[in-house]
């Protein structure tokens, strides 16, 4: 078990080294370059490249975060065993939900959606 | 005895186990004088009942150990005007992260029983006589490894460590987890990886694979700078992380 966290957390670590590069260069580009939110949506929406990006990103987050805070609390604190890695597998769930959640809203259209 | 600082050290000394004291002695400078001369000196002219412990005296045995103004060191091997402060004090402790039997004296109990653990001990291959397997003890015949076969330099690497326990004493995860088998025992495991004759390392790699294993290094490289012997553990750590990938996702290591 230990063997399969440690793999998954340099891997998405590796991911997330791609990933957060992209991310943060496309903000600082958006920013300067004056775009509005419409431009930015306009830009996001039904843009499969984007959606599938950032569905890559959520889920090394998703893997790595709880990997990483599971390390910290099992070092720091006495919390160990079965309830920490239940809490935990529930933490990596709702980075799931709230990532994925996050990245649709800027990719569907509200026509898709609602018309 | 009265001295000044010219000629004097003033050498703070533990006495007592987890609960204890300094005490501070008075000792002469001396030419080329080490660490463990003082501690000798003191207990043959001042103190009888100083325990401490020493054997070989010339760097072997890794017996005399200590924390010298705040640094783990064989103290046989170090002399004073390496360690001294400028105004001639000397502080000596116990190593840490043992349990103090009493003075300068630790318990290895604890310690060993890690390299146990960490499957430390060589588990010898069936060798092959005449297109038939051996039997694997006693061994059949030497088996040769050369000296100069990348396998045997991999090995070399981290067997020249004698068991002082200067790494043990200097690592942060041994201090913040009990549990944790620490350098020298996991530097161990990782020789014996390297180990062309040895067959045990299904059972040595799932030892060291625990939580308690080489995940818990932080990779702080305390113990590769301490080492009396120059080894680097930190090196047989990762050593040993990618031998348990490469294990786990089913490549031979």
């Amino acid at each position: 078990m230990t063997a399969i966290l440690f793999i998954a957390q340099r891997a998405s670590a590796a991911v997330l080294a791609f990933a957060v590069t992209v991310h943060l260069a496309t903000i600082l580009y958006a920013v300067r370059g004056g775009l509005t939110a419409g431009e930015v949506l306009g830009r996001t929406r039904d843009n499969h490249w984007f959606f599938a990006f950032y569905v890559l990103f959520v889920l090394a987050v998703a893997v790595h975060a709880p990997i990483g805070l599971r390390n910290v609390l099992r070092e720091w604190t006495r919390w160990h065993g079965r309830s920490l890695d239940v809490a935990l597998a529930l933490f990596s769930v709702l980075l799931l939900i709230l990532g994925i959640r996050a990245a649709l809203a800027v990719y569907v259209s509200p026509e898709r959606l609602f018309g | 005895m009265a001295l000044d600082s010219e000629s004097a050290l003033a050498v703070d000394v533990w006495r007592g186990a987890a609960e204890g004291r300094f005490q501070t002695f008075q000792v002469p400078r001396r030419a080329h004088q080490t660490i463990l001369d003082v501690v000798t000196e003191i207990q043959r002219d001042q103190d009888a009942t100083l325990s401490y412990r020493f054997a070989c005296r010339v760097g072997m045995c890794g017996s005399c150990a200590m924390v010298v103004n705040g640094r783990p060191r064989w103290t046989c091997r170090t002399r004073v005007s390496e360690a001294v402060t400028g105004d001639g004090k000397l502080q000596l402790e116990p190593l840490r992260n043992f349990t103090v039997v009493k003075d300068l004296t630790v318990d290895m109990a604890a310690f060993f029983d890690k390299w146990r653990d960490a499957k430390g001990h060589f588990e010898p291959a069936p060798i092959e006589k005449d297109g038939e397997p051996g039997s694997p003890m006693p061994q059949a015949d030497f088996q040769v490894v050369p000296p100069a076969t990348p396998e045997r330099q991999a090995a070399d690497a981290g067997i020249e460590c004698i068991g002082c326990g200067v790494c043990h004493s200097a690592c942060d995860v041994v201090a913040w987890n009990k549990d944790y088998l620490g350098p020298a025992p996991l530097n161990r495991a990782w020789t014996l990886v390297n180990d062309v004759r040895d067959a045990g390392n299904d059972a040595r790699i799932d030892a060291v694979s625990g939580s308690a294993g080489c995940h818990a290094c932080h990779s702080h490289m305390n113990c590769t700078e301490f080492c009396p012997r120059g080894i680097a553990p930190t090196y047989s750590i990762a050593g040993l992380k990618r031998a348990m990938i490469s294990r786990a996702l089913g490549r031979k290591s």
